[in-house]
C-alpha cells in the first residue's frame, strides 16, 4: 500500500508549489536529496551490517561444505562428499535422533505448561505483577548459570533430586549416564527457563481476546472448558504458530545446557547420548579443524529446521481451527 | 448466567496454589544458587540439602578472584563493555530504521520491512563457521571484543519494535509541521521522534543488554580463555573446579546478581515489553 504512496509525490506535486520548505536558507536540492534518500540512509546500517555478518555466512557455509577445509589453507574441492559421508556417519544419525529427541520431550510439555499457566494468569488476580515476575525470572537468568545450577541439583551422589526422589524410595539416577535420563534433564533446564516466557506471550494474546465473547457464549450455555476450546484456542492461533516455530528454532539448535550438562565436553557423554547436532558441528569444526563437514552438518541441521517449521505449521493449522 | 460467568473469571483458591507452586519452582534454582554460593563446599553433601544461607560468601568470592585461570573480574568487566556497546547499537540504529519504515515514505518500503522481519527467523548456528572464518582471516578479530561487537550492533527485532512504537505514538502532524518550519530528516529524528520513543527505547535496550550479557555461543567459539565474558569464565570455572562447587556458585551468583536487580526494578516494564511485543507479531 505504501508503495504507491511512496511513488506518488514525484508525479503529483507541480515543480513550484508555494511553501515555505527552504526557509532556512538550504537550496531546494538538497531538501529533496534529504527527502529522498534520508531513509535509505537510516535503514543502511542494518543492511550493511547484516549482509556482512548474516547473510554473506549463510551463503558462504553452503561454499565451504563442498570442500575439504582446514583453517590452516587446504580448500580441496570435493562436491558433495561431505554430503555422503554425513549420511553414513552412525554419529550424525545419533546427534539427530538425541536432538530431535530432546526438541519434543522439552517442547510438548513446555507448551502445554505455558498455556495451562496463561490461563490462569487471565484471571483477576491479586499480586499479578509479582506473579508474572516469578516465572519469567528463569528467562532473566543466562544459559550457563541454568546449567551450572541444575548440574549440581541433577548430580548423581549429591544431587537436590535425586535426593527428594529417595523420599519416595527412588534409587539414586545417574542423570548423566543414559539417554533418557540425560534428556530428561536437558529438558528440564529447557523448560524451566522457556515456559514462563512462553506462558507471558499466550497471557498477551488472551487478553486481545474481547470477554463479552465468553458473556454471550456462556448465556448461550456453553461450559468453561467448551469456551476455552471454541474460543480461546482458535483466537490463539496466529500466537502459538509464532511460538511453536520459534521454539523449533532454538529447540533445533540446542546446545549449551548439554554442553555444561557434560562439563564442558562437547562429545555429549561417553557414548554421545545427549550430543545435540550443534555440539557435532561444533566439535568437527572447531576442535578437529574439519570445516567443510562442520559446515554440511550445519546446513543439514539448517534443513531439519526447515521441515520441523513446516511440519509444525501444518500441524497447527489443520488441529487448531 | 453473567454472574456465573463472571464468577469464572474470579480466581479461586486453586488458581492461586497452581501459580504459587509455578513460582517457586522458577524462584527455587535461583535461590539454591545463592545458598551454595554462601555455604562451605563440604556442605552439598549434607541432607537434606541445605535450604538456609550460610555466612561463607566472601571465602568462596575470594577464591573466584585469586584464580587467575577464570579470569573471572576482566570476564565481567568485557560483559559490561560488549553489552552497553551492542546495546547501544541496538537502539540506536532501531529508532533510526524503525522511524524512517513508520513515517517516510520511499520506493519498496514494505519489501523491505519484510525482509527484516524474515532475518528475524534465519537461525543463527547456521552460519558460525564461516563467521568464524571471516573474523579470522579476514578481519583478525579472533580473541578480540569488536568480533562479538560488530555483527551484534543491529538487531532485526530491535527494527522491527521500534517502528511498531514509533507507527502508533509519533503523530504525522508533528513531522509535517516540523517539515514546514524547515528542518531535516535528521534534526526531526534527533529533537521530535527519539524522545517520543524513549520507553520503548529503554524496554528495548534492557532486553538487548540482557541477551547480550548471557550470550554464550559465539562468544565461546572466537573468544579466547584470556580475553572472556562472564559466561565463558564461568564455563571455566565449572568444568575446571567443578568438585569446588561453593566456588563456581559464588561466581554464578555474583554473574546473574545485576541481571536479576535489573530485573526487580524494572520488571513491569520489561514484562509489558515482552507481551506487547508478542501481540503485535
Amino acid at each position: 500500500m505504501s508503495l504507491s504512496t511512496s511513488a506518488a509525490p514525484q508525479h503529483a506535486v507541480p515543480p513550484h508549489r508555494p511553501r515555505p520548505r527552504q526557509s532556512r536558507g538550504s537550496s531546494g536540492g538538497l531538501t529533496r536529496f534529504d527527502l529522498k534518500f534520508s531513509p535509505y540512509l537510516y535503514i543502511a546500517p542494518f543492511f550493511l551490517l547484516f549482509g556482512i555478518f548474516g547473510l554473506y555466512p549463510l551463503i558462504y557455509t553452503a561454499w565451504v561444505s563442498l570442500h575439504n577445509w582446514t583453517l590452516g589453507g587446504t580448500h580441496e574441492w570435493v562436491g558433495f562428499q561431505n554430503y555422503t559421508d554425513l549420511f553414513a556417519d552412525a554419529q550424525f544419525w545419533q546427534t539427530m535422533k538425541n536432538t530431535i529427541g530432546i526438541f519434543l520431550l522439552s517442547t510438548v510439555p513446555q507448551l502445554l505448561l505455558a498455556l495451562f499457566l496463561a490461563t490462569l494468569l487471565n484471571r483477576n488476580l491479586r499480586g499479578r505483577t509479582a506473579l508474572r515476575m516469578a516465572i519469567v525470572i528463569p528467562n532473566v537468568t543466562s544459559v550457563a548459570a541454568v546449567a551450572i545450577v541444575f548440574g549440581l541439583l541433577f548430580s548423581r551422589d549429591f544431587g537436590a533430586i535425586n535426593w527428594f526422589l529417595g523420599l519416595f524410595g527412588v534409587d539414586a539416577i545417574d542423570w548423566r549416564a543414559h539417554e533418557w535420563s540425560s534428556w530428561t534433564a536437558i529438558s528440564v533446564m529447557v523448560d524451566w527457563r522457556w515456559t514462563g516466557y512462553n506462558a507471558l506471550i499466550f497471557l498477551a494474546a488472551m487478553q486481545a481476546i474481547p470477554r463479552d465473547l465468553y458473556e454471550s457464549a456462556a448465556i448461550d450455555g456453553a461450559s468453561q472448558w467448551r469456551q476455552f476450546w471454541q474460543i480461546t484456542l482458535p483466537l490463539l492461533r496466529p500466537t502459538f504458530l509464532f511460538i511453536v516455530i520459534v521454539s523449533t528454532i532454538g529447540g533445533l539448535q540446542l546446545f549449551v545446557e548439554p554442553l555444561l550438562f557434560g562439563n564442558g565436553r562437547t562429545n555429549g557423554g561417553t557414548t554421545h547420548q545427549f550430543q545435540t547436532l550443534t555440539m557435532y558441528m561444533y566439535s568437527e569444526a572447531f576442535e578437529n579443524s574439519r570445516f567443510g563437514y562442520g559446515s554440511a552438518i550445519a546446513w543439514a541441521m539448517f534443513l531439519l529446521i526447515v521441515v520441523a517449521s513446516m511440519v509444525n505449521f501444518l500441524f497447527v493449522r489443520k488441529s487448531v481451527k | 448466567m453473567r454472574t456465573a460467568n463472571r464468577r469464572a473469571w474470579q480466581a479461586s483458591p486453586l488458581t492461586y496454589i497452581a501459580l504459587i507452586v509455578a513460582g517457586v519452582l522458577s524462584v527455587f534454582p535461583l535461590y539454591f544458587m545463592f545458598i551454595i554460593a554462601t555455604k562451605r563446599n563440604d556442605n552439598i553433601h549434607d541432607t537434606p540439602p541445605p535450604l538456609l544461607p550460610g555466612g561463607n560468601f566472601g571465602d568462596n568470592f575470594g577464591r573466584v578472584l585469586a584464580n587467575e585461570d577464570a579470569a573471572f573480574m576482566i570476564g565481567l568487566g568485557n560483559s559490561i563493555i560488549v553489552s552497553s556497546a551492542v546495546t547501544l547499537g541496538v537502539v540506536l540504529f532501531g529508532s533510526l530504521a524503525g522511524f524512517a519504515f513508520a513515517k517516510l515514505k520511499f520506493r519498496g518500503r514494505n519489501a523491505l520491512l519484510l525482509m527484516i522481519i524474515g532475518t528475524m527467523m534465519v537461525p543463527t548456528q547456521l552460519g558460525v563457521i564461516p563467521l568464524y572464518i571471516m573474523m579470522v582471516k579476514w578481519f583478525g578479530w579472533s580473541g578480540d571484543l569488536r568480533a562479538v561487537i560488530v555483527p551484534f550492533l543491529v538487531s532485526g527485532f530491535g527494527v522491527f519494535m521500534m517502528r511498531q512504537y514509533a507507527s502508533q505514538s509519533v503523530s504525522d502532524e508533528l513531522i509535517e509541521a516540523a517539515r514546514v518550519d524547515g528542518c531535516s530528516t535528521f534534526r526531526i529524528f534527533w529533537s521530535i521522534v527519539l524522545p517520543i520513543l524513549r520507553p520503548a527505547a529503554a524496554v528495548l535496550g534492557l532486553l538487548t543488554f540482557m541477551q547480550t550479557w548471557n550470550d554464550f555461543v559465539w562468544p565461546f567459539v572466537i573468544l579466547t580463555d584470556d580475553t572472556p565474558t562472564v559466561q565463558l569464565s564461568l564455563r571455566l570455572l565449572s568444568q575446571t573446579y567443578y568438585t569446588d562447587y561453593a566456588q563456581v556458585f559464588a561466581a554464578t551468583a555474583v554473574a546473574t546478581l545485576p541481571l536479576i536487580v535489573v530485573f526487580i526494578i524494572f520488571g513491569k516494564q520489561i514484562i509489558g515489553g515482552i507481551m506487547e511485543g508478542a501481540v503485535k507479531s
